[in-house]
């Protein structure tokens, strides 16, 4: 095999597999503590552990919600957190039948000699840490590689280090246990059309799979998380049956069948746009030989953190916009999405935000 | 997309996709004058243009055979070539729904400071002679790029030239109208076992298709001609046709995009009945498989052929006959439906493995 052999490998692939469920998908709540403070600016929440813990809880124990969910991404300290009356989260999603993730990646740092491209930190250390998540829970983990779309970008160099890095990352977490989601997100920033998005998407995956062998990775134990392919925030929309044939064209062209499952971010998409392009994809008749699901973060919680605003008394409203949205993703992986979701407020809202930082 | 915009396009894609339909594939006739004397000298023929023109046109008429066929691999003499009666053999095959394919290398030279790697020569001037081919009739190309498995091989350098010059081959072809077939031959010479071949063959076939993104070809116009993963011909490990297509499958799976349209297996040194009854368990595997699976053999098609033969008239209806019995098998096999029961011709259960083999 050009995969080596890990002692988790029948178990890596069974979780990979379960990960692509038709029905369900990934809630990305790995939010890291900077970047949940201005999600709870945005509605004046303080950003205090207690309030973090609280959202999370809120997510978790919505009813109906876990049905529509094979994984949740958390970030380290969510890890560890409990529900109010001393439950652990992880135990809340294993016993719901959702699979614990959890955010390994340290953040970005620009690459010295480029336009302001970055390459991913976090690989000092990975294994041990890694252990210790598979100990507390985990059993899939997320690193998130960044490139953008311009004169001169993505630049080969900034392509071959993001690659790569994906790669380390990606075999040190399956030597220890944990699914590795590979997510090289092309941002959607910029004024280019969906044709060169195309081109780009197809560039970068090319590279990540080949790096991927040249890493022994065990591709059956791996998920894919890409942008989809649209054009560039600047420009001008276009219909979800024409992303949803270009980005089912790129990865045709890129990632190997063995790959179990593909699940989207969403980038700066509203909820609505999210879902139904990923309901287009899923009503595309073409060769898909991996499932194709979601694994959002904004574009799952935006209403909900609205409909929160903090208050206790609003949490049983929250968790209906949560479940709402949690249903419509779960139609959409089956293609079944009628656009009919009751629209929270806020469910039609770009989230874009130029040059997004977790 | 990555790819070029080739005003070909449509065609490449349609094109690809036939030479794919299920219970068709290809027949590899496209030996040099050099090998096919070697052929001839087998069964005491002389290696002459005419017995070479006879030989073809005893497969490209044989009654029946065609249907099953969707693609013939020719030598550049042989594209220019008609039966007896005068008809170009290109007609005769287009007449059958037949696409004409053309070899378009000129063999491998050794890799200066390796232990005996080559790499495969013939792109200088290769965009004319492809436009030259389309002219004549040819709606596909093959390049035939070899690599072989030892303690060190093959090396990421004979990796890298094997899998660039394939790509670069494959746009050439793509600008000038022919599919290309990208055929990465990991010879099967030497003593590893299956799991020693599964390895290398993906990591070459990784290699290949990101030389092939790099060199922006169109994966739907294009065909991937590997060798199937089995143990070494010196292993002291045999291994069940179960066995070869699950190793095969997930090789492939592990490397070769949904996109390309068709794998056309080659049959190394493989018995006839061997490449078959391992195609046919190919296609009887459960699992994905987003691309058709299916053959371009030569000597796996020819060998009982050639031997009922023997270079003379009155066996032309004979050899025929076990030229049809072949094609019939295989064309079963692609959608496994072969039950082991072809008139087993002279020579088909024979091994056609020839050391470090050179076409």
């Amino acid at each position: 095999m050009s995969a080596f052999t890990s002692k988790y490998a029948d178990e890596l692939i069974a979780n990979a597999a379960y990960i692509g469920t038709p029905g369900k998908g990934i809630l990305a709540a790995d939010e890291s503590t900077g970047t949940i403070g201005k999600r709870l600016a945005s509605i004046n929440v303080e950003n205090v552990e207690s309030n973090r813990r609280a959202l999370r809880e809120l997510l978790f124990t919505a009813p109906g919600a876990l049905p529509c969910l094979s994984g949740v991404i958390l970030f380290e300290e969510t890890l560890y957190q409990k529900s109010s009356d001393g439950k652990l989260f992880v135990d809340i999603l294993k016993e719901g039948g959702v699979l614990p993730g959890i955010k390994v990646d340290k953040g970005t740092v620009e690459l010295a000699g480029t336009n302001g491209e970055t390459t991913t930190q976090g690989l000092d250390g990975l294994g041990e840490r890694c252990k210790k998540y598979y100990e507390a829970g985990a059993r899939f983990a997320k690193w998130r590689a960044v490139l953008k779309i311009g004169e001169n970008e993505p630049s080969e160099h900034s392509i071959h280090e993001n690659a790569y890095g994906l790669a380390r990352y990606a075999v040190i977490c399956q030597e220890n246990g944990l699914v590795p989601i590979v997510e090289p997100e092309i941002l959607v920033d910029g004024s280019h059309d969906i044709h060169k998005c195309a081109a780009v998407t197809e560039r970068v995956l090319a590279a990540c799979y080949k790096a991927l062998s040249d890493h022994h990775v065990l591709l059956e134990g791996t998920l894919l998380k890409p942008n989809m392919v649209t054009p560039g925030s600047d420009s001008a929309k276009v219909a979800p049956e024409v992303i949803a044939e270009h980005t089912v064209r790129a990865l045709q062209r890129t990632v190997p069948p063995a790959v179990p499952a593909i699940v989207f971010l969403s980038g700066g998409q509203s909820e609505e746009e999210a879902t139904k392009n990923l309901n287009a994809m899923n009503q595309l008749k073409t060769k898909k030989p991996w499932s194709l699901s979601f694994s959002f973060g904004r574009a799952l919680q935006q209403s909900t953190l609205k409909t929160w605003a903090g208050k206790e008394e609003n949490v049983k409203a929250a968790q209906e916009a949560l479940y709402v949205r949690c249903k419509a993703n779960s139609e959409a992986t089956l293609g079944t999405y009628k656009g009919d979701a009751k629209l929270g407020d806020g469910a039609a809202e770009s989230l874009h935000v130029k040059d997004y930082k977790y």
